[in-house]
């Protein structure tokens, strides 16, 4: 078997909380193939984004060791792009800028900045809006603008926390498709954070069902479903009992966590 | 000293006719202003009527002295005021940055911001002597006192998700302060800038009644001892007007500077 693209191996974090350690991650193991499209669901406060930015470099762990590409991680890279549910452009720069912001740092020249800022701001829509602020944007511009901004750096890993949590249900309906279809051409390794268990499902080649106090694995589940997939799928059986297996993995530990409180 | 919060350095909303409204009572209310003074003035008070006023203004335009001392008196409180805010966008940004520099320096600035620069004022004549320098020192306190705080704070409240997505596209130390952390808090200097304009401003005249060979605040206090009103008018009043075009040059340069932010 090849090296997995993400290792994560007895991952564990705790913050101390004031005389107290709270802990984030009690050990936690998994694995990510290349090309592999992985969502983790889970309830608020089980570790999902602390998972994540050890991934993304931003943050140490305690204990357990997180590798990419069979090397552990030591900070952020440019092969992992992060994008976040709070958007996070600069809200000085226009959506160009914003754009070339990561190129700019890799030092790439600026002929070469402003054509591949063109190509993936024309990827995700917004050549309209190329020399807009993000005052400007609605939410769901704002996150096609950072995710735009992600791609130019060409990660071959994509980590995203929540990134269409604060959308309306159609737009993210539709940023879910974008993103599939985009995914099904350039295949990189995605790692997708969200507390919608369709969105789950159907983005997913697996769900990474996560639990609380300690944060951990639950249950990773296959889906086993063709690509591309459409809105039509959505309303299939097989759809509707992987979705009734994620909810019921989510909401059966607050079952058990609740009385114990 | 106008205590300016960060809501006031915002643009102004379109024009509207509430707007139109509020300009017109401005202006009613100036109109009726200088009508009562001329009142006053006429019933036998003590002051000098508004044509008086701009006769002695027009006659100081002439014999150049009003030029003089506008001119001395800007040039010390942008001397100071200039000296003042680089300083203090230097010093708030090491504090914001480095844990040791702020504990360093928090309380020799605490310690002075309960000072009014004024009080300074006779130590400073005493070290310094009764050149230009004292008078710019004491001005250059202000303005770095009043706009220190508003930067360090400018600095340590950037949001942590920007500097994340900054680190995560790339961008070591040096790129995070100047592409992040310092367009970030420009909002916050501006304010601290405008807040020590103000300051600036008042303890300049302050600074020339005391000790000063030209300047508006010297020329008033020359004209006191001759009971010379209209003189001490002009003087009050070019202090007002030249104060609130700085402010407001501030002002516009600030809404250009932070024309990105959010639901202004
Ligand atoms: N810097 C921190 N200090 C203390 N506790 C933290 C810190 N960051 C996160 N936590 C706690 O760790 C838990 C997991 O947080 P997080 O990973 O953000 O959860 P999720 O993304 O699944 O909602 C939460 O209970 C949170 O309060
Ligand atoms: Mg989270």
């Amino acid at each position: 078997m090849s090296t997995p693209k993400i290792s994560v191996r007895d991952v564990e974090k705790i913050f101390p909380v004031g005389n107290e350690n709270f802990v984030a991650l009690g050990g936690v193991s998994l694995d990510i193939a290349d090309n592999e499209f992985v969502t983790v669901v889970g309830p608020s406060g089980c570790g999902k984004s602390t998972l994540l930015n050890i991934l993304a470099g931003l943050e140490k762990p305690t204990g357990g060791t997180a590798l990419v590409d069979g090397k552990p991680v030591s900070g952020p890279g440019p092969e992992r792009g992060v994008i976040f549910q709070q958007y996070a452009l600069f809200p000085w720069l226009t959506v160009r800028e914003n754009v070339e912001f990561g190129m700019r740092t890799a030092k790439v020249p600026g002929d070469e900045r402003r054509r591949r800022a063109e190509h993936f701001i024309r990827l995700v829509g917004l050549e309209q809006f190329a020399d807009a602020l993000p005052k400007t944007l609605s939410g769901g511009m704002k996150q096609r603008c950072a995710i735009a901004r992600a791609y130019a750096v060409n990660p071959s890993i994509l980590l995203m926390d929540e990134p269409f949590g604060a959308l309306d249900a159609l737009t993210r309906v539709r940023l879910q498709e974008q993103l599939l279809e985009t995914w099904s051409k350039d295949r990189r390794t995605v790692m997708f954070i969200t507390h919608d268990v369709d969105e789950a499902v159907f983005l997913a080649n697996r769900v990474v069902v996560m639990g609380a106090r300690p944060g951990r694995i639950v249950e990773v589940i296959d889906v086993d479903l063709p690509y591309p997939r459409d809105e039509d799928m959505r309303l299939s059986p097989e759809f509707g009992e992987l979705r009734n297996r994620v909810w019921h993995s989510v909401y059966h530990q607050r079952q058990i966590k609740e009385p114990a409180q | 000293m106008a205590v300016i919060n960060a809501d006031a350095t915002r643009a102004a909303t379109p024009r509207t006719r509430k707007s139109r409204t509020f300009l017109v009572l401005n202006i009613v209310s100036v109109v009726a202003g200088v009508a009562i003074w001329w009142g006053l003035s006429l019933a036998g008070l003590q002051f000098p009527s508004p044509a008086e006023v701009v006769a002695a203004g027009w006659t100081m335009i002439q014999d150049g002295s009003l030029v003089t001392d506008v001119g001395a008196s800007l040039g010390r409180v942008l001397a100071g005021f200039a000296l003042g805010s680089v300083a203090a966008v230097l010093v708030g940004f090491v504090m914001g940055w480095y844990t040791v520099a702020r504990g360093l320096f928090e309380p020799w600035i605490q310690f002075f911001r309960t000072i009014p620069p004024l009080a300074m004022l006779p130590l400073v004549l005493v070290l310094m002597g009764i050149g230009e320098s004292p008078k710019i020192f004491v001005i250059f306190l202000a303005a770095f006192l009043a706009c220190v705080i508003s930067t360090y704070q400018g600095v340590v409240s950037v949001d942590r998700t920007l500097i994340n997505a900054g680190r995560v596209l790339g961008a070591g130390d040096g790129t995070i302060f100047a592409r992040v952390v310092v367009p970030a808090s420009t909002p916050f200097i501006l304010v601290g800038m405008r807040v020590g304009l103000g300051s600036a401003w008042g303890t300049l005249v302050a600074a020339e009644l005391l000790a000063a060979q030209a300047g508006l605040g010297h020329r008033m206090q020359s004209a006191q001892l001759y009971y010379d009103l209209p003189t001490i008018f002009v003087g009050i009043i070019t202090i007002g007007v030249l104060g609130l075009i700085m402010d407001r040059l501030l002002m516009l340069a600030g809404n250009k500077l932070t024309a990105w932010q959010e639901n202004r």
